[in-house]
C-alpha cells in the first residue's frame, strides 16, 4: 500500500512529478539503489548532455553523439551492461538541466556542468558530483577587429551570456570586483548566445574557455575572434547524479576513475585484452587483476558486473585517449592538456586507489 | 439522492399523519448529508495528494522554503526600471523582472489596440487596397507562431542594424543594433537628442533592442487577432445604422466613429478581453529575445537556487494575478458601455 500511494500517478500536481516513482530494492546484487535497478531494468541510460558543443557533445551529420560528455554517457552503459550504445541522449540547455535531473527524466547529467557547493549541498540543487573530467576557467571571447584586449576594455558595454550557467554569475562577480560597469544580455540556449554574438549585439561573448574554443570552431571565420587571456574563474566540468541515491552515484564515480586509473597504468583501447590475458595468467599481478575485476568482487561490491573495468577501457579506451580525441591533438579543438594532465605528470587527474 | 446504506437500514414505515418523516427521509437534510459526503471525499483525497506530495518532496530534498528569497541573487540585469544590482535579494531581482513584464504588457496592450483597431475599421474601408492590405496583415500574422515571429524580429530585424555612425538617424531618433535612441529631458532639465559618446549612442530615452523586438512582436501578433475582433464587432452593427448615417451626410469616418464604433464596443470588448490576457501571457516568451522579463529572472533563479516548485509557484501567481487583474478590469468596462434597463 505505501508503494503503492507513493507511486499514485499526480497528473494535476506539476509539482509531483518532481518525485521519483521507481519500484525499490536491488536486483539481488546486494546494493540497494531505486536508479541502479531501474536502470538495469530498462536496459539503457539515459544521459542529459548539450548536445550543440563540439569536443564535448555534439551530434555527427549522421545522428550519431560524440564528445568527452558523450563518452563518460557510453563509458557507464559499457560498465553497466557491456555495450557503450545502450544510451539514449537528451539534448539540455543550462537551465533545463537541473530539473530534469531532479525529475529523474534523465540518469545521469554529463554535460559540461561546473561543481559548486550551491549544486552539490542538499539544500542546493541536491546534485552529486562523479571525479571532474575537465578543469577549465571561465574566459571572454571578442572579436578582433573590436580590439579590445583587457575586461577594462568591456566598460559599458553588452556582453553575451548563457542563463542559469556560473559565468553568468561570475561575470557579474568580477566586474563589480573591477568596478566595470557593463550590460548582460542572456539568452536561453547557447544557440541563441553565439547567434546574437555573431549578429554583433554584443561585443563579447563570456563562457568556459573551452566552450569558447569549440564554439569558435563552428563560426563562419573562427580566426576573426579572440579569447581574452584573463581567466576568470574556476570551471571544473563535472558528471552529475542526484544527490538522493549514493550507490548510483558510486557507479559513476568508479566508472570515471576508471577511465584515470586505466591511463596510469597504461591501460588502452588497443591493449586491453592483452592485459586481461596477462592478469589472467598471472596471479603475482594482483593490482591489476583486481582492477580489471579478474580477482575480488569490485564490481560486484558497487552492483556491476565483475569485469565492468575492461568493458569500460574496450568501448571508449582510457581518459587520455578520450581528451586527445575529443578535444586534444587528435580533434579540431586541439586544447592542451593544461591541468587535466594525470596527477604524475603535474595534473590534477588523479584516481583514488582501486582496492 | 440519500446514500446507499440507509436505504438497507430502513427502519417500518413512519406512521401517517403530522408526525415529521424522520431524519433520513427529511428533505430539508438528506441533501446537505450528501454535500458533506461529497464534500469529505473531496477534502481526503486533496490531502491524500498534499500528503503525498510533501512526502515526496522532502524525500528529493525539495520541501517549500522561501528563506531564499532574502539572499543576494550574484547577477546583473540588462536593463531595469527598479533599481537592481547583484547585491541586492533575489526578491528584489524578481521584482525587477516583474517591472519590465509589466511594461513590456502595458506597452503591449495599447500598441496592439491601436494597431489592432486601425485594422479591424480598414476591413470596412471603401478602398480595395486597404481592404486587401488588412486582410493580407491578419492572415499571415495569425497563422504564424508567436515564438518564430520574435526570433524572427530579433535576429533577422533588429540584429541587422548598423551600429554606430551609420545608424539609421531622424530628428531626435535614432535607430541603431544597440538600441533605439529618443530625444528627452536630460539631467538639469536640459532637452537632449541621441549623440555619439566613443562610438556608443547615448541619448535620455533609451530602449534596448531586445525590448523593441518584443515589443514588436507582441504588438504585430496580437494586433491581428484584435483586428479580427473589431472587424466583428463593426459588422453585429445593423446596416441600417450604416445607412441611416450615411442619409444624414455624414462622412465613412465620422460614420464609424460616431455612429458604428460606440455600438460596436459592446461586441468587441469581452473578445478583447480574451486578447489582452494572451498578450500578457505571450509576454513571457521575453526569453526567446534575451529580454530580462520576469520569466528571464525567475529561470536564472531557478537555476542559482535549485528552488524549483517554490519559483514556479511565484510564477504562477504572479501570471494569474495580473490576467486576473486584466480580465477585472475589462469587465469592469465591460459593464460600462452595456445598455442600462430603463
Amino acid at each position: 500500500m505505501q508503494r503503492l500511494a507513493r507511486c499514485l500517478p499526480l497528473p494535476l500536481l506539476l509539482a509531483g512529478l518532481l518525485a521519483g516513482c521507481a519500484p525499490e530494492g536491488g536486483s539481488g546484487s546486494g546494493v540497494q539503489s531505486a536508479k541502479l535497478s531501474a536502470v538495469q531494468g530498462r536496459g539503457t541510460l539515459i544521459c542529459g548532455v548539450d548536445g550543440k558543443l563540439p569536443g564535448f557533445s555534439f551530434v555527427g551529420p549522421d545522428g550519431t553523439y560524440s564528445g568527452l560528455d558523450v563518452d563518460v554517457c557510453r563509458a557507464v552503459a559499457a560498465a553497466l551492461f557491456g555495450d557503450p550504445n545502450k544510451v539514449e541522449y537528451r539534448d539540455l540547455n543550462s537551465s533545463e538541466r537541473f530539473a530534469a535531473l531532479a525529475s529523474g527524466e534523465i540518469d545521469l547529467l554529463s554535460r559540461n556542468t561546473t561543481m559548486t557547493l550551491s549544486r552539490d549541498s542538499s539544500g542546493g540543487n541536491a546534485l552529486s558530483f562523479a571525479p571532474t573530467v575537465f578543469y577549465d576557467g571561465q574566459g571572454v571571447m571578442t572579436p578582433k577587429a573590436s580590439g579590445i584586449t583587457t575586461l577594462q576594455g568591456l566598460a559599458g558595454k553588452p556582453i553575451c551570456v548563457e542563463s542559469g550557467t556560473t559565468t553568468e554569475l561570475n561575470l557579474a562577480d568580477r566586474m563589480r570586483e573591477l568596478n566595470v560597469p557593463y550590460t548582460p544580455l542572456k539568452f536561453q540556449t547557447g544557440d541563441q548566445t553565439y547567434a546574437a554574438y555573431l549578429g554583433g549585439r554584443c561585443v563579447a561573448v563570456t563562457s568556459d574557455r573551452s566552450q569558447l574554443a569549440a564554439k569558435r570552431t563552428s563560426f563562419p571565420q573562427p580566426d576573426d575572434h579572440v579569447l581574452l587571456p584573463d581567466v576568470m574563474s574556476k570551471e571544473p566540468l563535472t558528471p552529475a547524479t542526484v544527490n538522493s541515491d549514493a550507490p548510483w552515484a558510486d557507479v559513476v564515480r568508479w566508472t570515471v576513475n576508471a577511465l584515470f586509473q586505466a591511463e596510469e597504468l597504461g591501460l588502452t583501447k588497443a591493449n586491453i585484452a592483452t592485459k586481461v590475458a596477462e592478469a589472467k595468467a598471472n596471479p603475482k599481478l594482483a593490482d591489476l587483476r583486481r582492477f580489471l575485476g579478474v580477482e575480488g568482487d569490485f564490481g560486484k561490491q558497487l552492483g556491476l558486473p565483475a569485469d565492468f573495468v575492461p568493458k569500460v577501457i574496450a568501448a571508449v579506451g582510457n581518459y587520455g585517449e578520450v581528451f586527445d580525441r575529443n578535444v586534444g591533438p587528435q580533434s579540431p579543438l586541439k586544447l592542451d592538456r593544461g591541468s587535466n594532465k594525470q596527477w604524475k605528470d603535474g595534473g590534477l587527474i588523479y584516481s583514488p586507489p582501486f582496492r | 439522492m440519500p446514500p446507499s446504506s440507509s436505504s438497507k437500514l430502513s427502519p417500518p414505515l413512519p406512521p401517517t399523519g403530522d408526525t415529521p418523516p424522520p431524519w433520513w427521509r427529511d428533505r430539508r437534510v438528506v441533501p446537505w448529508l450528501v454535500q458533506a459526503a461529497v464534500g469529505l471525499v473531496v477534502l481526503l483525497v486533496i490531502a491524500f495528494l498534499l500528503g503525498n506530495l510533501v512526502r515526496n518532496l522532502s524525500a528529493a530534498g525539495l520541501l517549500l522554503t522561501w528563506r531564499w528569497l532574502s539572499q543576494p541573487a550574484g547577477f546583473d540585469l540588462a536593463e531595469s526600471i527598479v533599481p537592481f544590482d547583484a547585491g541586492m535579494p533575489y526578491w528584489r531581482g524578481l521584482l525587477a523582472g516583474l517591472a519590465n513584464t509589466l511594461r513590456a504588457v502595458v506597452g503591449g496592450l495599447v500598441g496592439a489596440t491601436v494597431l489592432g483597431t486601425l485594422a479591424g475599421m480598414a476591413a470596412f474601408s471603401s478602398n480595395g487596397l486597404l481592404r486587401g492590405l488588412a486582410r493580407v496583415y491578419v492572415e499571415v500574422v495569425r497563422n504564424i507562431p508567436l515564438l518564430l515571429q520574435l526570433v524572427f524580429w530579433y535576429f533577422v530585424v533588429f540584429l541587422t542594424l548598423p551600429n554606430g555612425a551609420a545608424a539609421f538617424q531622424l530628428p531626435g531618433i535614432v535607430l541603431a543594433k544597440s538600441g533605439l535612441y529618443v530625444a528627452g529631458l536630460a539631467e538639469g532639465l536640459r532637452w537632449q537628442g541621441p549623440h555619439l559618446l566613443n562610438g556608443v549612442w547615448q541619448a535620455p530615452v533609451r530602449l534596448s533592442v531586445e525590448f523593441a523586438a518584443l515589443l514588436t512582436g507582441l504588438i504585430i501578433y496580437s494586433g491581428a487577432f484584435i483586428a479580427e475582433v473589431v472587424r466583428g464587432g463593426i459588422a453585429a452593427v445593423p446596416k441600417g445604422q450604416w445607412e441611416a448615417a450615411s442619409s444624414l451626410g455624414l462622412r465613412w469616418f465620422t460614420t464609424l466613429r460616431r455612429v458604428v464604433l460606440p455600438q460596436a464596443l459592446r461586441v468587441i470588448l469581452p473578445g478583447l478581453n480574451t486578447q489582452y490576457i494572451s498578450l500578457a501571457k505571450n509576454s513571457s516568451l521575453a526569453v526567446a529575445v534575451g529580454f530580462s522579463d520576469l520569466y528571464s529572472v525567475a529561470e536564472t533563479t531557478l537555476n542559482q537556487t535549485g528552488r524549483a516548485v517554490e519559483v514556479y509557484l511565484i510564477l504562477l501567481g504572479v501570471y494569474l494575478s495580473l490576467d486576473l487583474l486584466i480580465s477585472a478590469l475589462m469587465n469592469g468596462l465591460n459593464q460600462l458601455v452595456q445598455i442600462r434597463e430603463r
